[in-house]
């Protein structure tokens, strides 16, 4: 369960009592220099905010949280709304917002929705997916942080179905955007490919890639259950 | 630099890869290999890598010539089994002359063009090899000692037959070899993996790579790995039976749900072609002396030109598909090749007669019916056509085929005939230990 990081810290009683009775693990930080000295080992599993009276602390403590050589992501703002006007210009800065006061149903779903984000979310030029990583830039893919030597066209397929876990692609579909039409394999390459990338995934990984009888391939589970 | 090379650039880069082999085929199947060094790389994917050509088998004719290898990136592996070079990998590559046409004596180009002349006709064509080999101790200078009396589907605990095996299997598959099913043969010390279906060209590939690591493990062990077609009298020897499918539009062409029993009319004439033309192809489905040894009556290998569902003895077996014939694992088995072919050219003439068959409409004779044990002389129902005896007779037919000349190219076609020849005239000179048994105590 990741830690998160919540500002100011000693939230207000209706976030803390939120946090506590959804099991989220969190810390209180109450200035910048915190996000660095209470930060557990394992890295903050996120960040809330909540802006409050002070505005212009809670935007110091916001730059803090992303300005850094690992800004700390996803991050939530629960923000007034006669404050709205002041999120110009600051997309960089929180990955969702939440209006105050909050509905303390909404904000539990928005933060999970958050989180579920986060394990298959593609930043810059690497796209990771639980245990599976790929750098876009050397063409590196590791499982479980063990190397994995693809040939060129198991790792193009790899990427495609990583570039959006859980959805559902037809064996058509990952036919013309892997490989273009004009390869003479056929659709059955896919399944050619899948079968290999499966063999080099190992047993343990083999199931991060499941077949969708009758329709196709997908990278982890579906979406919606 | 396109990405599939720029892909390679970067993998060598990052895992230290210090030697980077490039192989190709000689026309009677043996791997050749040369190897570059990561500089190199970039001048290999731009202008090709030259090498003398005179070398090579079915190469070049007497005088020398420059031959370009241009690997091919979407080959590329790293080669990941123990006695080899720490950091090496390998690609497979497409030869041409050095003026920049493709070299007619190229197996693998021979079959790349087979394949798009079906791809012409939407077609895409898959294989599936089951390939037979035998473990013999080390000692090759006295006759074959198997390893073991293991039998069909033993379960042999920490031999050492079946420590090489599961070594065997997990480089294949970490090579991106899919495996099927890996079992104990019938006769001592044989053995059986059957690979994946995956398209021809890439299965021929596949197979090239499979006899090395076979051959390299056992070496490992202090084994020693053979496909010779018929290594000992009495018992069977080691087959390729090859599965066969054709894809349309992703969709298994040899299956029709309308039909009766499942099949389409396109594996019907695909099944008539092979039939056909079995004895054209046969040369190069089993191109050794040694090979017609393997192919007589009473080992389990197909005599007779026939087909069946559900006689094993026949030369095509088109095996139950599962699932009542519901799904799409219709195909069908032939039965001749051994694993001691070109699997380049063998793959070729394969797809080149079966879709013969499908242009021309040739009729489906009558299927061998189940109660043949096939063990008998007769049965075949083409005329009672038999597979040739000798690779001598094989040559005769091929030499009359113009399906075959087709297939290979002239150059390649002349090639083979002449070297072939050459094999059978000196093997017709030899003096045989049966012979001196048989003979030279009594005459």
């Amino acid at each position: 369960m990741p830690v998160l990081a919540i500002y100011p810290a000693d939230p207000a009683p209706e976030l803390a009592q939120l946090l506590d009775l959804s099991g989220f693990i969190w810390k209180g930080v109450s200035q910048p220099v915190d996000v660095d000295n209470l930060e557990p080992d394992e890295g903050w599993g996120g960040a809330i905010v909540q802006l409050g009276a002070d505005g212009e602390l809670g935007w110091g403590m916001l730059r803090a949280l992303r300005k850094r050589d690992l800004p700390i992501s996803p991050l939530l703002l629960i923000i007034r709304g006669s404050e709205l006007q002041e999120l110009e210009l600051r997309d960089d800065l929180f990955d969702d917002f939440c209006l105050d006061p909050f509905h303390p149903r909404e904000l539990e779903a928005r933060i999970k929705h958050m989180l579920a984000l986060r394990t298959q979310s593609v930043t810059g030029e690497r796209i990771e997916y639980g245990p599976l990583l790929l750098d876009l830039e050397t063409y590196e893919a590791s499982v479980d942080s063990r190397p994995l030597d693809l040939t060129f066209m198991e790792y193009e397929l790899l990427r495609f179905l990583a570039t959006s876990p859980g959805r559902v692609f037809t064996r058509e579909v990952l036919l013309s955007r892997v490989w273009g039409y004009e390869y003479y394999g056929g659709a059955r390459t896919v399944d050619v490919h899948i079968r290999r990338l499966r063999a080099k995934l190992g047993e343990e990984y083999a199931s991060l890639i499941q077949t969708v009888r009758s329709v196709g391939y997908r990278l982890g589970e579906g979406r919606r259950r | 630099m396109e990405r599939p090379q720029d892909y390679v650039q970067r993998r060598v880069e990052e895992r230290g890869v210090r030697l980077i082999r490039l192989w190709f085929t000689d026309v009677q199947g043996q791997l050749k290999s040369f190897a570059i060094s990561p500089v190199e790389l970039e001048t290999a994917f731009e202008n090709g890598m030259i090498f003398d050509g005179s070398s090579i088998d079915g190469f070049s004719r007497v005088r020398e010539e420059d031959m370009v290898a241009r690997p091919d990136p979407a080959t590329f592996e790293l080669m990941r089994w123990g006695g080899n070079d720490e950091n090496a990998a390998r690609m497979f590559c497409d030869i041409e002359r050095a003026d920049g046409t493709p070299f007619p004596g190229d197996s693998r180009q021979v079959l790349r063009r087979s394949m798009e002349k079906a791809h012409a006709e939407g077609f895409t064509f898959f294989t599936a090899p089951e390939l037979e080999y035998f473990l013999f101790e080390a000692d090759r200078s006295g006759d074959p000692v198997p390893l073991d009396n293991g039998s069909y589907f033993d379960l042999t605990t920490a031999d050492v037959a079946s420590s090489i095996r599961r070594e065997t299997l997990t480089t294949l598959e970490a090579m991106g070899i899919p495996v099927e099913y890996s079992f104990h043969e019938d006769a001592p010390s044989q053995h059986e993996i059957d690979l994946r279906y995956t398209d021809a060209l890439t299965m021929a590939d596949n197979v090239m790579t499979f006899r090395l690591i076979v051959r390299e493990i056992a070496l490992e062990h202090g084994v020693h790995a053979t496909f010779m077609p018929k290594p000992l009298t009495g018992v069977q020897g080691s087959g390729m039976h090859t599965h066969l499918s054709l894809f349309r539009d992703g969709v298994n062409a040899f299956h029709d749900p309308e039909s009766p029993d499942g099949l389409s009319e396109i594996a019907r004439g695909f099944i008539a072609g092979l039939l056909h033309h079995a004895r054209e192809i046969t040369a190069v489905t089993n191109q050794l002396v040694n090979s017609y040894k393997r192919l007589v009556t009473g080992y389990e290998a197909p005599v007779n030109v026939s087909w069946a569902r559900a006689n094993r003895a026949a030369l095509i077996r088109v095996p139950t598909s599962r699932e009542g014939g519901v799904d799409d694992t219709t195909r069908i088995e032939y039965r001749a090749p051994d694993p001691a072919c070109n699997p380049y050219l063998a793959f070729a003439v394969m797809l080149a007669a079966g879709m013969k068959g499908i242009e021309q409409g040739y009729d489906l004779p009558l299927e061998a019916p189940p109660s043949m044990t096939g063990f008998t002389e007769h049965g075949g129902l083409i005329d009672q056509a038999q597979l040739p005896q000798s690779l001598d007779e094989a040559l005769d037919e091929m030499e009359k085929s113009d399906l075959v000349a087709d297939t290979l190219g002239d150059h390649l076609f002349s090639w083979f005939l002449r070297n072939k020849r050459r094999e059978w005239n000196e093997y017709k000179s030899q003096v045989t230990p049966f012979e001196l048994d048989r003979y030279y105590s009594n005459l």
